[in-house]
């Protein structure tokens, strides 16, 4: 079922009229409300009455996470605090987390375009959904309850972990719909064969899973050891949090709910658009957002899209799965962790930037797992274990409690951790995705 | 009458330890008095040597993680109940002891201990006004 039919079977003549009207208001709307955003466009050159379709969008300037940081809190808002109903706070790349805000409109629209992404997924009216996504300042288990909400679901707000407890929830209550991390999910199998669960009878038949990069060949595994289909769905809480595509059953691409979410696809280094089907990094704009619009926003993830209808009756344009960051991000258990974060803590302990190296490793059917491995030098180093041992402790708690999850810290001997052309390589991906 | 004492950061893996030791003995550095501590992780290789200004400049040159600290080496009778009463004594003056191994060499008729003290002026004026003997820099390059 498509839940939105008018909007998401739009013919691409209309459905283009509808993001021009969009956009010419929501330049004047920024420009009116927004120093930061009259700042930005006066800056560029850029006036709202030059923008009279779409198609002007490239003239517009980019926003990005830096302009997220600089304007922390509330300076990229549209509105006063007042007027926002919720906030949600992810990691940022240094100091300040990134903070968006909704406000009941901004809700309502989160709650639509949710409900797309459950029926994209294959969900019913009638359907129960269990959503394994942490509920909090992620905006993952939100989300997916907003929208299972509006479109009536029966909810079973397990949120993450306690996995014994999502398995006997799922087996008492037979729900049909999961929303978790990938990597959960995978996990949940062991977990369930450990206590005398055969996966395949489980009642789960439609996973969304998301949150995190995965490939392929982990959807077939997982549809293979559950029983089920395994769905994509991408988002990002600067635009709205989950809700931004979704598969659908023929899994050929995320439906991009382009009539709120306008996306381009540029090439990082020139900002130029490139070709359809070719890779490049994905740029939104949320064409009716009141709490904090985002303009042509630098999402750092490369896809490809395509502009070619579905087979599923869905006009709008599809991104492939993520190919890869523009930047340094690594997303571990459904965070964004960036190497500066660390950095920042190892600095903040002992006045100096010892040489680091993130290495993150998942064994198989097991969730993600991050070491943080530090050289020991002269400055750090005492002759006494318990000091030593505080030492480790103290890194690991501080960088525990900055990225929200947990980490093993090791500490290792000078130029253990390999440099490359003298430069230490900072992160060490050993997953296999 | 404080001697030094060199600590090496060590990983917990194989031939690490004799790395070390040979990296010493190439450079004609004796080993005097040694002892490890260690985690699951990772280990403190504690030594005294002849020369301590001489290891140290090797273990830089060769990217070894490794500090000096003051310790203070005690001439202990080596009968029964020898150690005890100089820690007896030392514990009655609050002297905290963080850590303590021997020599490996005998000195005179008595044992020598390596002791480090939190405070170690103060752990050496208790002895000194207890009339225990500590040993010197040079009396251990004579060893």
């Amino acid at each position: 079922m498509i839940w939105n039919e008018p909007v998401e079977t739009m013919p691409l003549e209309d459905l283009k009229n509808l993001q021009s009207e969009r956009l010419v208001k929501l330049c004047r709307y920024v420009y009116d409300k927004c120093s930061v955003y009259r700042r930005k466009f006066d800056a560029h050159g850029v006036n709202p009455s030059d923008i009279r379709s779409i198609d002007d969008i490239t003239k517009l300037p980019f926003t990005n996470k830096i302009d997220m940081r600089d304007n922390y809190p509330f300076g990229l808002f549209s509105v006063p605090r007042t007027a926002l109903v919720e906030i949600h706070v992810s990691s940022g790349t240094t100091g300040n987390p990134t903070l968006v805000g909704y406000t009941r409109n901004d809700i309502e629209l989160w709650s639509e375009v949710m409900a797309r992404t459950l029926c994209c997924a294959g969900a019913r009216t009638d359907d129960t959904v269990q959503i394994a996504y942490g509920y909090g300042l992620f905006t993952g288990g939100l989300g997916f309850h907003y929208g299972a909400l509006k479109m009536g679901l029966t909810i079973i707000p397990t949120s993450s972990g306690q996995t014994k407890r999502q398995l006997k929830i799922m087996q008492d209550f037979k729900p049909r719909i999961l929303c978790c991390t990938p990597s959960y999910c995978l996990y949940m199998a062991e977990e369930a064969r450990e206590i005398g669960i055969d996966p395949r009878t489980s009642s789960w038949n439609i996973g969304i899973f998301g949150a995190e990069p995965w490939s392929e060949s982990m959807r077939s595994e997982i549809e293979g050891t559950w029983n089920m289909l395994a769905t994509d769905v991408y988002g990002l809480s600067e635009i709205i949090g989950p809700g931004v595509s979704q598969e659908c059953h023929y899994k050929d691409g995320l439906h991009i709910f382009s009539d709120v979410f306008y996306p381009e696809i540029i090439n990082p280094d020139t900002g130029r658009p490139v070709p359809d089907g070719e890779d490049g990094e994905l740029v939104i704009t949320t064409l009716t957002k009141e709490g904090i619009p985002l303009i042509r926003y630098r999402t750092r993830d490369i896809v490809s899209m395509t502009t070619q209808p579905c087979r599923c009756g869905r006009t709008s344009p599809r991104t492939s799965k993520i190919k890869g960051r523009t930047d340094d991000m690594i997303v571990v258990r459904g965070i964004n962790v960036f190497p500066s974060q660390i950095e920042e803590v190892l600095l903040g302990i002992e006045g100096t930037q010892p040489h680091y190296q993130i290495v993150i490793d998942r064994q198989a059917h097991q969730l993600d797992e991050v070491e943080i491995m530090v050289e020991v030098d002269e400055k750090i180093f005492s002759d006494e274990i318990k000091q030593m041992r505080s030492l480790e402790k103290k890194i690991k708690k501080e960088i525990e409690a900055v990225l929200s999850i947990g980490v093993t810290v090791r500490l290792v001997e000078p130029k253990t951790i390999q440099r490359s052309e003298g430069k230490a390589k900072r992160v060490v991906d050993k997953r296999q995705l | 009458m404080k001697i030094t004492q060199i600590s090496v950061f060590l990983e917990n893996r194989k031939g690490r330890l004799y790395e070390i030791c040979s990296m010493l003995g190439k450079a004609d550095i004796n080993i005097r008095a040694l002892t490890i501590a260690e985690t699951e992780a990772f280990g403190v290789l504690r030594i005294v040597v002849d020369r301590p200004a001489d290891a140290i400049e090797l273990f830089r040159r060769n990217s070894v993680t490794a500090n000096q600290t003051e310790v203070v080496a005690v001439e202990i009778p080596d009968q029964p109940g020898g150690l005890a009463r100089v820690l007896g004594i030392l514990a009655d003056h609050d002297v905290n002891v963080e850590y303590m191994y021997g020599f490996v060499e005998k000195f005179s008729e008595n044992a020598l201990l390596v002791f480090r003290f939190d405070n170690p002026e103060y752990a050496h004026q208790v002895l000194r006004q207890n009339a225990i003997k500590v040993v010197g820099e040079r009396d251990i390059q004579g060893l």
